[in-house]
């Protein structure tokens, strides 16, 4: 069951990636990463961590892509367009990715053992295991982030604020 | 194997009562708000099909469905058939979380919620994040300014007033200790009114904002610039016809319902009684069992009454009104009441 679910999401969620980077319209291409998003939610999930499971959803799927697609939609973004460019980018990209996959798949595989491993639907993260590990052993961290991000939001304030 | 087969049979059974008796309700929620509207305004409304004008639902449904669907030959065509369905789907699948009773087994399977989940509270706030995409597709995919215009703005009201919504229901969450519904509407079935989280758990501040953020969400006046038929023509269903039109109808209807349920989870008590233990138990085991489901549906129809209410009696907002009362009103008074509620929390445990 578990792993049915997974094939099926994890196939899904690479269809979504392939077809973002294949659409011409922009908008297309944001809502395959809607599905890309989405699906990963399923994958957290069969990984035991609903509550990721769900944010990721809500902020991800949800907030951030409504801005992309907002985004698009406000500034009516037409077809790509194909030009020297970006057929450079074709010709330095794809062995690029290559390269990167390989290098990224190569130190999974070498590393393997001393990533240690967890089997599908296997264990449960509850919210409650989430916050005692976040708001206990990574409070310095998480207060960091949280200050970055205050600072972010500080900069849009000050960079969208109108000049009197 | 037999368990399971029994669990696999009693689910879809929910399903299908819970599936019947939602869609009635969003048709019969639709002949409400027409009787109500015409009351406001010193008219009858719909009285002749059927006593007392109650078969109109039928019929609404029946012409909507032989209606002749038109489909501009400009639409983006696969986006413009997607949107009304994501609208409908998103707006039909947060019920399946939602506690309509007491927890009561047959067979091992609680019959009063279809999927107990543990962060029940988080798949309906994602499920309605996820149906904002209905909306925004439906006016891109149009191709007409109307449309486009009524999605943009919905678009932005939504996202504007999901940070509200989102903050004003933390408070019943840091009081529970718990994202599951069922855990939530628990801890408020002890004393009736005086442990329904908007009275004695003194959540009142964030059932207002909740409240103001849930019209904002379903796109309802006070809030519902996104068709304002005035300057829009009818916003961002504008060129939508027979059953895809009737699925963004559906979709906002089943959402003022789901709005209205989460309310009730959330702050007045869920399926629990007003009275809390006041009264002996009376009647037997079926009364024990179906009492809460009244009192649920009592007090969704009570929101839904509300609604209503509010449409025959305000008037809408301006656009930057709008957006500054989210932002700058809203938004912090959810922070302060966040923040007040974990103080109080942590010096009273």
């Amino acid at each position: 069951m578990h792993l049915a679910l997974f094939i099926i999401f994890g196939l899904l969620c690479l269809g979504g990636a392939l077809n973002l980077l294949l659409q011409q319209h922009p908008i297309n291409s944001a809502l395959s990463l809607i599905v890309v998003m989405s699906s990963l939610a399923v994958l957290y999930l069969l990984l035991g961590a609903e509550f990721l499971a769900l944010a990721q959803i809500i902020v991800y799927s949800g907030a951030i892509m409504v801005l992309f697609v907002f985004v698009i939609m406000l500034l009516n973004a037409g077809l790509e367009e194909k030009t020297r460019g970006s057929r450079a980018a074709y010709l330095a990209g794809i062995p690029g990715m290559l390269a990167l996959f390989g290098v990224l798949a190569g130190t999974f595989f070498t590393l393997r053992s001393s990533f240690g491993s967890a089997r599908l639907g296997a264990y449960l993260a509850t919210t409650h295991d989430l916050a005692q590990v976040l708001f206990r052993n990574l409070l310095l961290p998480f207060e960091v982030t949280s200050i970055l991000i205050l600072v972010a939001i500080l900069g849009a304030v000050v960079l969208a604020r109108k000049e009197h | 194997m037999n368990q399971f087969l029994i669990f696999i049979l009693l689910t879809l059974l929910k399903i299908a009562v819970v599936t019947v008796v939602f869609l009635t309700a969003v048709a019969y929620t639709v002949l409400l708000e027409r009787k109500l509207v015409g009351r406001i305004q010193n008219r009858w409304g719909p009285s002749r099909v059927g006593p007392f004008g109650l078969m109109q639902p039928l019929a609404d449904g029946l012409k909507l469905f032989l209606k002749e669907d038109l489909m501009p030959s400009a639409v983006e065509r696969p986006l413009f058939i997607l949107a009304p369905i994501i609208a409908l789907a998103c707006a039909l699948t947060s019920i399946a979380v939602m506690p309509y009773g007491r927890d009561i087994r047959w067979h091992g399977v609680d019959m009063f919620q279809i999927a107990n989940i543990n962060v029940g509270l988080l798949v309906i706030l994602g499920v309605t994040s996820i149906g904002v995409y209905g909306i925004a597709l439906s006016g891109w995919s149009s191709n007409n300014k109307y449309s486009l215009l009524g999605s943009l703005r919905s678009t932005a009201q939504m996202i504007s007033y999901e940070l509200a919504l989102g903050l004003s229901v933390i408070g019943v969450v840091l009081r529970t200790g718990s994202l599951n519904l069922r855990d939530i509407v628990n801890l408020q079935a002890t004393h009736g009114v005086l442990s329904w989280n908007a009275f004695g758990g003194v959540q009142i501040v964030a059932f207002f904002i909740y409240l103001t953020a849930a019209f904002a969400e379903t796109n309802r006046t006070p809030f519902d610039l996104p068709e304002a038929e005035s300057e829009l023509t009818a916003g961002y269903h504008t060129e939508y016809s027979s059953m895809k039109f009737a699925m963004f109808f559906m979709a906002e209807y089943a959402n003022m319902i789901n709005v209205g349920a989460v309310a009730t989870l959330l702050f007045l008590g869920g399926w629990s009684s007003p009275f809390g233990h006041l009264f002996p138990d009376f009647g037997g085991p079926v009364v024990h069992a179906l009492l809460p489901v009244f009192w649920f549906v009592a007090k969704v129809f009570c929101f839904l009454f509300l609604y209503v209410w509010v449409r025959g009696t305000l008037p809408r907002f301006r656009y930057d009104q709008l957006m500054g009362f989210g932002w700058k009103f809203l938004l912090p008074l959810a922070i302060a009441n966040v923040v007040v509620t974990g103080l109080v929390l942590a010096v009273h445990g």
